[in-house]
């Protein structure tokens, strides 16, 4: 193991598994992009932030949405500026690079020591965002055509992406990242995890909480499957309804917590209903 | 070592190549994987498998590739050793239960004994308590229960690298399908036509100079529409009884569509067998919307994609009154609606999940005479998407 390349092991609040430490490690020593994917709520944006806070690097997060284009993330030349400052004449408009505005990739690229650059979401962009992407994130450099400048990375920042498990992204694109999918938290984790948020409640609460969470999850009808934080909610609302003891039955209290589509509650009554095991 | 697996990835039909092996071989000349094999399960999945759909295979491939333990056997019997040389030292680490195992055999002992259940066993092994493998309590292997057992190979961790490949926990998310989603949306993306039209919130770069040029200095500012897509699609999908069987193929498709930023507007509506007097909002059938009132919110500028296998009882599609849902009052026939769809649209394709060499002999051979008729493939798709776009009559 070569002596100038930092080993990544989680910090004390951002639990790893040896597969994640493994693939950040991957991408940590290759100079890769790490693609994470993973249902929404297991924690793949945090994932960033504890990676630079357990190598004190700053973090430089660009969310992605679905009007962002690939230019966005690496400079923006501010022509309405330039053009109001013109008729004023009390700034130096000859000067274009001050009309430049780095992006979150340019800004990445362009500052003195590492850091770690999260594109968040890249999914929500249009289908040819990743490819658009390519050239720089294997260079770790741009052109820009204004000032004829070159912006090149002095060192090589960590870049993490996410991906929510929807959309599929292009093939020459996932071949340069290394790809880790963050599977949901096993009961066990997921009641250290819930301890975490609800220190002083009673574990039999827990207990049935999670478990009935996990037997809601494993509905297949159920398409939009509630998440680690709608689990903390509901365990939340429990608390402080003062619910004593919860199991999967029809009249599952607060149910709205945990499924938020008209079409997952019907699935659910006409589970239940339908003389099912849980039915007694 | 990695060779094999590579080939038997390839073997399954994980795209799999240079690029990817040659990062492998990086991360290993790195010591990446810490020589275990548990290190190098993780190791060579996130390097090379991109998806979660293929983390089964990898699972399997892995499995066929190191099931032998013999093939770490020599490394392994090397580690043991290194393991007996610092025991001493680490003393205090050990339980008293290992200590009296250590006791109880000597270094020699304990090296003969080794070799001798290598050469016995033959085959892996998992459970148990004399076997080398995983999951035992015998005292060599890997993760076992027993308390005094030495760990051969892999750092930490409490899976063995061929016991996580057993496990196929990524079988649910394998994908054995024709057509997948992006597939979809790189066909749809033909469909879009780009115009500037609506909200003028873009700046002209070019027409502002000339127009500030030509005020005389004094800034003037031009603004245009964004170009963008205008295309509008209707998508209507047949849903239910003998279209079960691709259900999975139409909620596909129907994401490709939904989540395709090329179309201007899509609006989707369902129906079962064939359309009569109104169409579905839902799967469910319970939000109708009479066909009329389609007809005249979507110009016939609109492109229609009818998807569905266009397969029913003869008297659905051709006597008056056809249906077999109730509330159809119209008592027109199901070809009549049909037409009257067709029609009214410039261009217009049915795309059937159904194999080609259904389609005759049945009601295919009279929707296909009414729409364009191509398979749901993605080379049908394609040819669907031209369809829609040659030029529009009328």
């Amino acid at each position: 193991m070569s002596d100038d390349f930092t080993r990544f092991t989680g910090t004390s609040t951002y639990l790893t598994s040896e597969a994640l430490e493994s693939a950040v490690n991957c991408a940590l020593a290759l100079e890769k992009p790490l693609l994470v994917r993973g249902e929404p709520g297991t924690g793949k944006t945090l994932l960033a932030e504890a990676l630079a806070a357990g190598m004190d690097l700053e973090l430089i997060r660009w969310g992605v949405k679905s009007s962002t284009r690939a230019q966005d993330g690496l400079y923006v030349y501010d022509t309405v500026q330039r053009l109001y400052d013109s008729r004023f004449g009390d700034k130096d408009v000859n000067d274009v690079s001050a009309y430049i505005k780095l992006g979150p990739m340019g800004q990445a690229f362009s500052r003195d020591g590492r850091v770690v650059l999260l594109i968040d979401e890249i999914d929500k962009a249009d289908i040819e965002f990743p490819n658009d992407l390519l050239n720089e994130l294997d260079r770790m450099r741009f052109w820009v055509d204004e000032t004829q400048q070159e912006v090149a990375a002095k060192v090589r920042p960590i870049v993490i992406i996410t991906s929510n498990a929807e959309k599929e992204l292009p093939d020459a694109f996932l071949r340069r990242c290394v790809f880790h999918f963050i599977d949901f938290p096993s009961q066990d984790l997921m009641k250290r995890i819930v301890a975490v948020h609800h220190p002083r409640i009673e574990e039999t609460l827990v207990d049935q909480a999670i478990e009935t969470f996990y037997e809601l999850r494993s509905m297949k009808r159920i398409r939009k499957h509630p998440s680690t934080s709608e689990l903390i909610d509901w365990i939340a609302v429990l608390k402080r309804a003062g619910v004593a003891d919860v199991r999967l039955d029809k009249n599952l209290p607060f149910l709205g917590t945990l499924l938020k589509k008209e079409q997952d509650l019907v699935a659910f009554a006409d589970q239940l209903a339908g003389g099912r095991r849980w039915r007694s | 070592m990695f060779l094999p697996l590579i080939y038997a990835l390839r073997e399954r039909g994980v795209k799999v190549g240079t690029q990817e092996a040659v990062s492998l071989a990086d991360a290993m000349s790195r010591g990446l994987h810490e020589s275990s094999l548990d290190g190098f399960y993780y190791v060579a999945r996130s390097l090379l498998i991109h998806r979660v759909e293929d983390y089964d295979d990898f699972d399997l491939a892995f499995g066929k590739v190191f099931r032998g333990i013999e093939v770490e056997a020599k490394q392994l019997k090397d580690e043991l050793l290194e393991w007996l040389k610092d025991a001493k030292e680490r003393e205090h680490e050990l339980s008293e239960e290992e200590l009296a195992m250590l006791e109880r055999f000597d270094k020699d002992e304990l090296e003969r004994m080794f070799n001798e259940l290598l050469d016995e066993q033959t085959e892996r092994h998992d459970g148990g308590n004399k076997w080398i493998g995983t999951g035992g309590t015998s005292p060599f292997g890997h993760s076992g229960a027993a308390r005094q057992g030495i760990r051969v190979g892999g750092p930490g961790g409490n899976k063995s690298a061929i016991k996580s490949a057993d496990a196929r926990l990524y079988k649910p998310y394998r994908s054995d399908l024709s057509l997948d989603v992006r597939q979809m949306q790189v066909a749809l993306r033909k469909l879009r036509a780009f115009t500037r039209d609506g909200v003028q919130e873009e700046l002209a770069i070019e027409e502002t100079i000339d127009a500030t040029a030509s005020n005389g200095g004094e800034l003037e500012i031009v603004t245009r529409p964004p170009r963008r897509s205008n295309t509008r699609v209707v998508l209507m999908m047949d849903v239910g009884g003998s279209m079960d069987p691709w259900a999975l193929l139409m909620s596909r498709l129907f994401s490709a569509a939904h989540k395709s930023t090329h179309f201007r507007e899509l609006r989707t509506y369902y129906f079962h067998n064939c359309v009569y007097g109104q169409v579905y909002k839902t799967e469910r059938f319970d939000d109708p919307v009479r066909v009329q009132d389609v007809l005249s919110d979507c110009g016939p500028h609109f492109k229609l994609i009818m998807v569905g296998d266009a397969l029913m009882a003869p008297y659905e599609l051709l006597s008056p009154g056809g249906s077999i849902t109730y509330g159809d009052e119209t008592r027109m026939e199901g070809i009549m609606w049909l037409m009257t769809l067709q029609k009214h649209f410039h261009r217009s394709v049915w795309l059937n999940p159904e194999p080609t060499r259904f389609w005759n002999g049945n009601t295919i051979e009279h929707i296909r005479q009414v729409f364009p008729m191509f398979p749901l493939t993605l080379e049908g798709l394609g040819e669907g998407v031209d369809e829609l776009l040659r030029p529009g009559r009328g």
